[in-house]
């Protein structure tokens, strides 16, 4: 290594270029710019292209990253694509919000000497460079096979399996409860964050690829499983994490207290951030707190900040132990949130309308490691004091919603509300019913909801061409 | 896209619409409800199933114009199109041989009771229907209530029809009767399943409201449309709409229902057409 930065080793991470803080912290567009060709390929050329690349191991879907950063060193952007996309065919939306930090960039061999190749940003570079181009390239898709597939659900799991079956030449039809296709990528993820053309280009790219999309249309209530493996040769659960879950503590139900869901879906989903133009109303708050510390909470608290609210981020323990990206942890603390560490709210207050007015809080420390090492933290007695606020958000999880397990009968469901299915190929205990995403891992990640759709589009493929053997 | 085939008001500022959606048709439940939107990006607005016809394949609701959603809905017409139409959601009403059983309905809980009145019906009961408003020319829909009850009770503030009083006279009403009933349902707005309610209560009279909470999705995702029955917390989308109305918390379904008053007043002022 040493050898290296005497030969010239580049450690200078190109950073990348945002929206001024002052400004963004009262819009809504995208804070990260973006690299630009230039930039881009200056940030590959500092690859070492390793023979045993630590970043691939971490990468969990593994993508082959030296081989599309030497493309981009190259100047050959299309053949980046071609390489990314063999794996990955989410690049502009997993660019933006995969955890880099603890995959590949994790494993990166320049890690150590923190000048660890920006493998995200290049990602998404590539993904935008070709959205951009006029003409886009379709992938070879193979003869029909007659074989028809249903997939409840339009987030990342469901999309990843209707792109991977349809170019094997099955029929696809994704059915989705809510009015656009996405999942937690339309409903849950800001724009500022993830804009919505991105996932809307990606959605229209299997469209075209010929994937049958039906919005609004409720699996277990408008049709069950059951009815659909009547006229479907297989069928795909890939319905996500959607029920939320509230602190347990007294005044809840207040007027002004959300779920994560609720309070992100208003302003995502239904575009409440430009009502009065649209009509699905938001409130206009001054004073808000978010209970949580992973990126929901920071998402919650992000768009919080950008309605003009003076908003508050409580968590039970220390910034250390947050489990949100550091990135969107800086993000939040440059464009104002207040953080309130080791702080557990034990109780909404409420005014005589029914308006919450604030939270009375306790105060923590972190006790002894437990067995997993993390530090849990116990209430310090007799330290409860009072925080005004005039809206209270949940962004503690979410689990499976129970509509699909319900209803579908023969179904195996683990302890946590999650369907269970094989890790290896997303079978579940029913036959022809595969499984993946975040309704079997519970809340997890995009990429993560991708690979085990890979996964399961391959084993539904080996079931559709050789159903005899199963 | 979703084509309205008819929507027109029936009484002052109560519409009824029915819509081409078979699949949501084939699937449907006394009780269960409807999730429509009037236009793209518009809001999403949860309505009670009013009726359906599976050979048909259409849907039939109706709506009292009261915001700027409804106020859209009011100005479509048969031959246009709604972007979204979603169901049936919720669990549907508990159907079976209960006895005699009053089904109540005010407003556009008239037309909802219908259904849960057929299936009952079908089921063996002696349905008595109520119908409340405030006078005789808000009433609709009395041949298709008739066609499923075995008597039709009208109740009128001022009395031009059938019985002068309010829902406020529903234990006078059931007393009147010459059976006795096993079971009420109350349809209608949350006062009217409020105050009904408190008047079976002394009754001991097993009481089933159909809950109208502000909803998003009407899948169990936001939490919003929660209420508090028997102390518990419960996703009115999913666990209901209906709900024990002795055990139902009023006051928080009261609270919870007015938290956007403001704002959908804010849209309502401009002289702009919807
Ligand atoms: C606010 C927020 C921020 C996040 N940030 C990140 C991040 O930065 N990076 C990251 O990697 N991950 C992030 N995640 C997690 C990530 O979004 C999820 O892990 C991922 O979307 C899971 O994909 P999925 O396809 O399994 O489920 P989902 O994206 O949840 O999609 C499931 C879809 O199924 C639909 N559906 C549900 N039930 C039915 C039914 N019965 N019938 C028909 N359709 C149904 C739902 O409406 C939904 O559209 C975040 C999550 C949230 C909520
Ligand atoms: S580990 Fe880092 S330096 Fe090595 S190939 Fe991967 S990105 Fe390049
Ligand atoms: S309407 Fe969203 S959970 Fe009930």
């Amino acid at each position: 290594m040493e050898q290296l930065v005497k030969k010239g080793l580049d450690l200078n991470r190109r950073p990348m270029p945002k929206q001024p803080v002052e400004v963004r912290r009262r819009n809504f567009e995208e804070v990260a710019l973006g690299y630009d060709a230039k930039l881009a390929m200056e940030e590959a050329s500092r690859c070492i292209q390793c023979k045993k690349p630590g970043c691939v191991e971490k990468c969990p879907v593994e993508v082959d990253i030296p081989g599309f950063i030497q493309a981009i060193a190259d100047g050959d952007f299309a053949r980046g694509v071609r390489i990314l996309k063999a794996k990955n065919s989410l690049p502009s939306v997993c660019g933006r919000v995969c955890p880099q930090e603890e995959q590949c960039e994790g494993g990166c061999a320049l890690l150590k000497k923190a000048g660890q190749i920006a493998i995200g940003r290049l990602e998404r570079f590539l993904g935008d460079w070709e959205a951009a181009q006029a003409d886009l390239m379709l992938p070879q898709i193979a003869p029909p096979t007659g074989k028809r597939v249903a997939v409840v659900g339009g987030g990342p799991a469901g999309l990843t399996v209707a792109g991977d079956l349809i170019k094997l030449g099955h029929e696809v039809t994704i059915f989705e409860a809510l009015h656009k296709m996405g999942g937690v990528l339309v409903y849950g993820i800001p724009e500022f964050r993830l804009p919505k053309r991105i996932v809307e280009r990606e959605v229209d790219y299997l469209r075209r690829l010929g994937v049958k999309m039906v919005v609004d249309y409720v699996v277990g209530k408008t049709r069950s499983v059951d009815s659909l493996l009547e006229e479907y040769d297989a069928v795909f659960v890939g319905s996500g994490a959607g029920l939320p879950w509230f602190s347990e503590m007294p005044g809840n139900n207040l007027n002004g207290v959300y779920s994560a869901n609720e309070y992100l879906t208003r302003f995502n989903l239904m575009r409440g951030y430009t009502f009065p133009l649209v009509p699905t109303p938001v409130k206009g708050h001054t004073q808000v707190a978010v209970i949580g510390g992973g990126n929901v909470a920071m998402d919650c608290a992000r768009t919080a900040l950008r309605m003009g609210a003076e908003t508050t981020i409580l968590y039970r323990r220390s910034r250390e132990e947050m489990p949100a990206r550091l990135e969107e942890i800086e993000n939040a603390e440059e464009e104002g949130v207040l953080f309130r560490y080791l702080t557990l709210p034990v109780r909404c207050v409420g005014d005589e309308r029914g308006w919450v007015k604030g939270l009375e809080c306790i105060r923590m420390e972190l006790g002894e490691p437990d067995a997993s090492g993390r530090r849990s933290p116990v209430p310090v007695p007799g330290s409860e004091f009072f925080l005004p606020f005039d809206a209270v958000i949940h962004a503690i999880g979410n689990s499976p919603n129970p509509l699909i397990p319900q209803t579908t009968p023969g179904i195996e469901i683990g302890r946590r509300g999650n369907i269970v299915a094989d890790p290896l190929t997303g079978k579940t205990t029913k036959p022809r019913v595969w499984a993946g995403g975040d309704v079997v891992t519970g809340a997890a990640t995009v990429i993560l909801a991708m690979g085990a759709a890979r996964r399961a589009a391959r084993s539904i493929h080996e079931y559709l061409t050789n159903p005899g053997e199963w | 896209m979703f084509t309205i085939l008819e929507n027109r008001m029936i009484v002052p500022n109560v519409f009824v619409m029915r819509v081409q959606a078979p699949e949501v048709a084939n699937g449907a439940l006394p009780g269960q409800f409807v999730i429509f939107r009037a236009e793209e990006d518009g809001e999403r607005i949860p309505l009670t199933l009013a009726d359906w016809d599976v050979q048909a394949g259409t849907i039939t609701v109706a709506y009292l114009n009261v915001g700027r959603s409804t106020a859209k809905l009011a100005t479509l017409r048969a031959g246009q199109t709604l972007p979204t139409v979603v169901g049936p959601l919720g669990k549907p009403m508990e159907i079976d041989h209960f006895g005699s059983v009053l089904c109540v309905g005010g407003c556009y809980g008239i037309a909802s009771i219908y259904p849960i009145a057929r299936a009952l019906k079908e089921a063996g009961n002696t349905v008595i229907c109520v119908m409340e408003a405030r006078s005789s020319f808000l009433i609709y829909w009395q041949d298709k209530l008739r066609s499923v009850s075995d008597r039709l009770v009208y109740l009128t503030r001022d009395g031009t029809r059938g019985k002068r009083g309010h829902i406020g006279s529903l234990a006078e009403v059931i007393r009147t009767l010459p059976m006795r009933i096993d079971r009420v349902i109350l349809n209608g707005c949350n006062y009217l399943m409020m105050r009904g309610s408190q008047e079976t209560l002394p009754l001991k009279i097993k009481t089933l409201v159909t809950l109208n909470t502000l909803m998003i999705d009407g899948t169990g995702m936001c939490g919003v449309c929660r209420v508090t029955v028997n102390a518990e917390t419960k996703f009115a989308c999913v666990d209901g709409p209906h709900f024990d109305g002795h055990q139902v918390d009023w006051a928080e379904v009261t609270q919870r229902r007015k938290a956007y008053l403001p704002e959908e007043i804010i849209p309502l002022r401009t002289t702009r057409p919807f």
